[in-house]
């Protein structure tokens, strides 16, 4: 039995179980000690508590000096203040030395209004700093995604934990020591060059405007406003999941028809759905799986197996670095808003006698890799983008607050077709487990010629960062991983290097969650509950939706009779399948 | 595809060292240390070859090289001097030995001199406080060094 230990904590007395650290405490008698380096993501078992930062601290009657709340454990007969005069001032002051080597620019600073570091220094009454003294000058570091800017980087640590503990990326670390060290790739270099995923996850953790993404609004109004041009708009599925949150909303509200009245509102000359390219999606990739699975159960020993899943473009760079050797056994089939480009740009462009170099693609997506993913020269017709650039979830709220709309009362609107008609199948690429649910709906029926009688694979879903099901195929056994979080990617690669792998399908997406808790959503400050509530938001949209297999979807039916022909036939390998990289850095012997 | 040139013989000697230490990678600090005293200095390829081989992240390698005063990144000279700065031998006017050391040699801490013979580093403590202030170059200890005492120590080695 768990031993209990009972102590005072404001006066107030409780019983906790042993173990648990004085800040636990504190918040089951409803006491909110601020925190500022600490990270508590309960769903992943990781509690970063490096007792940094100092804003935590409280009083321990007889203890001589004050105890960092979030990594001191709770000890019998303590008598604990968590607001006494010395314990406020000490706050203050940690928080004033913070802020002596932080930049005033607050007004302009792109994480002002969703700070940590500002909201704190709010909630202490801190107006004034007492302290000067020497200011960080580190040049900001420019990626295609991701913005770092280490002058307002407080050594939370919090991106490291992330980018290595989570993720097993290992692009960054703190470096050098004393008023110099910083967090930083190898050799100080641009993210660039680095092992960076562009996953964002250090990004979404980041409590203050040290790590941001790259900002294309500004680039989208121009367009916007340019009546040359023909803009077109793709959502992703996991966008309307959480938009609502931006504007005060519940988490999980969906609000897809809102966003599309917002998108038209905005001047976008069409706005689509990436769940149509998503559907389109399975097509490919759910062909390309029952093809190595026939040719593997044919006797073929080259064919490779398991396939894995390319939708996401993090995951993509996360193998292209790590495991490079493996890079001939993911799909080809390119990423669901990589499949929009072209098809937009090569047949929509058609039909609406609209020339290619006048037509944007937009698209607005829970995700920072999205955007690198956009930069790919093997994405690009004699150097015009298919996707010309991709906004988050956030900069998609801040352009709807820029054009005076009041989100919540807008009305609800149907996206523009061709390319806006999906099915349940689609919108539920945008958590983990949907992708393979989605392609097991098609590619069950397309194997057995029967007619699935309950779409729901429930086996698949869940929030457990590995998990495994068998999906009986009319007799054939198929047996499937999900992977999100690269560092549980990780441990199935590693698996499938090892020979030990015995999957035939995985599906792997790179943030914890999948694309509902991507870099470029609405921030959820570390409580995984609101990833639930948008998970269960796309599947009730799922619920909803009359059609809910991909291959029903009439406007793809339609564009394989018109455009593509048949699925990973020649015209399909050229605009939707991709090849990948070898991006280790090789060590050359002279 | 980046690709990072290092003759072979010294890419076999740095496997080596980590084999010594069975390629753990909580062995980082001693296979660096021992790297160090091989090559006298660990470049970026070396810190690279050092991280696939003990399964670590460069960025991490290059955190705990950083960390440490003791681990340099550019070939010290033939006679590397350290001063100590810690508090015993600052207060008793290390720091006016280490500006003769500068101004004698011609080059700023951390570097080394044209003709490869010095470099200047500083260091926090040797463990010989009752000497204070105290400068080593190469495995060699001079107590109660003086501003005065620079030229000729230096002498010792110039021949």
């Amino acid at each position: 039995m768990e031993q209990m230990i009972k102590l005072t904590i404001d006066n107030k007395e409780l019983e906790v179980a042993k173990g648990t650290t004085i800040l636990q405490a504190a918040k089951e008698i409803g006491i909110e000690i601020p925190t500022l380096c600490y990270m508590h993501l309960n769903d992943m078992n990781i509690e970063h508590k490096p007792g940094g930062c100092r804003i935590c601290v409280v009083e321990v009657e007889g203890r001589r000096n004050l105890a960092p709340s979030c990594n001191s454990k709770c000890e019998a007969g303590m008598n604990i203040k968590t607001h006494s005069m010395r314990v406020l001032n000490a706050r203050k002051t940690v928080m004033e030395l913070m802020l002596s080597d932080h930049p005033f620019d607050c007004l302009v600073c792109a994480k002002s209004g969703n700070c940590d570091l500002q909201t704190i220094a709010q909630n202490l009454g801190v107006r004034e700093i007492h302290y000067k003294g020497e200011q960080s000058t580190y040049k900001v570091d420019y990626s295609p995604s991701i913005i770092r800017d280490m002058d307002k980087c407080i050594m939370c640590r919090r991106c490291e934990t992330m980018c290595n503990d989570v993720q097993t990326v290992g692009a960054l670390s703190a470096v050098n020591r004393g008023f110099e060290s910083v967090v930083a790739p190898a050799f100080e270099m641009d993210l660039q060059k680095s092992t960076c995923t562009y996953c964002g996850q250090c990004v979404a953790v980041c409590p203050t405007g040290a790590l941001t993404e790259k900002d294309h609004t500004n680039q989208l109004i121009r367009d916007l406003a340019d009546p040359k041009k023909t803009v077109v708009v793709q959502t992703a599925p996991a966008v309307r999941a959480a938009l609502g949150e931006e504007f005060g909303m519940e988490a999980g509200t969906l609000v897809t028809g809102k966003m599309v009245a917002a998108l038209r509102n905005l001047g976008f000359d069409s706005v689509f759905d990436t769940d149509f390219a998503a559907d389109l999606t399975i097509m490919e990739e759910g062909t390309e799986l029952l093809g190595r699975l026939s040719a593997h159960l044919a006797g073929d020993k080259d064919v490779k197996l398991p396939i894995l899943t390319s939708c996401c473009p993090g995951w993509v760079n996360f193998f292209e670095h790590h495991f490079p050797e493996m890079k001939e056994i993911p799909s080809t089939a390119r990423s669901p808003q990589q499949m929009f480009g072209p098809i937009a740009k090569n047949y929509l462009a058609k039909q609406m006698g609209v020339k290619r170099e006048d037509m944007i693609v937009v698209s607005i997506m829970p995700c920072l890799a999205k955007k690198y993913e956009c930069q790919r020269d093997e994405f690009k017709v004699d150097g015009d983008p298919d996707v010309n650039y991709s906004i988050s979830t956030r900069e998609l709220a801040n352009l709807i607050k820029q054009a005076n709309m009041d989100f919540k009362t807008l009305p609800e609107e149907d996206f523009d077709n061709p390319l806006g008609e999906s099915t349940g199948a689609s919108v539920i690429f945008g958590a983990t487990g949907g992708v393979i649910e989605a392609a097991a709906r098609t590619a069950y029926e397309v194997y057995t010629g029967k007619t699935l009688e309950k779409v729901d694979f429930e086996a698949l879903r869940g929030m457990e960062g590995i998990r495994s099901a068998k999906v009986d195929f009319d007799g054939l056994e198929l047996n499937i991983g999900i992977a999100h979080g690269l560092g549980n990617a990780r441990k199935l690669l590693e698996e499938i290097r090892d020979g030990k792998s015995e999957y035939h399908a995985i599906e792997i997406m790179a943030c914890p969650g999948g694309c509902i808790g991507g870099g470029g959503q609405p921030l959820h400050h570390g409580d995984s509950s609101v990833l639930k509530k948008r998970a269960a938001a796309l599947y009730r949209e799922d619920e909803g939706k009359a059609i809910r297999k991909s291959h029903e979807n009439p406007y793809i039916i339609k564009l394989y009779e018109e455009f593509l022909g048949k699925p990973c036939g020649e015209l399909s390998h050229k605009l939707l399948h991709t090849h990948y990289f070898d991006k280790q850095n090789e060590i050359e012997v002279e | 595809m980046a690709k990072i040139k290092l003759a072979k013989d010294k890419v076999e000697k740095l496997i080596e060292i980590c084999k010594s230490f069975n390629n753990e990678g909580s062995e980082l600090i001693n296979v660096l240390h021992k790297a160090q005293g091989t090559f006298g200095y660990l470049p970026a390829e070396v810190q690279e070859v050092i991280a696939r081989e003990l399964g670590v992240s460069v960025a991490h390698v290059y955190g705990v090289v950083t960390f440490y005063s003791f681990f340099t990144m550019v070939p010290k000279g033939e006679f590397p001097i350290s001063i100590c700065m810690g508090t015993a031998c600052y207060v008793r006017g290390a720091e006016k030995v280490l500006e003769e050391f500068k101004k004698q040699l011609k080059v700023p801490i951390g570097e080394t001199t044209e003709d490869g013979k010095f470099s200047i580093s500083c260091l926090r403590c040797v463990g010989a406080c009752g000497l204070a202030p105290v400068v080593t170059i190469g495995e060699r200890t001079y107590g109660r060094v003086s501003a005065g005492d620079v030229a000729d120590i230096l002498k010792e080695y110039r021949n």
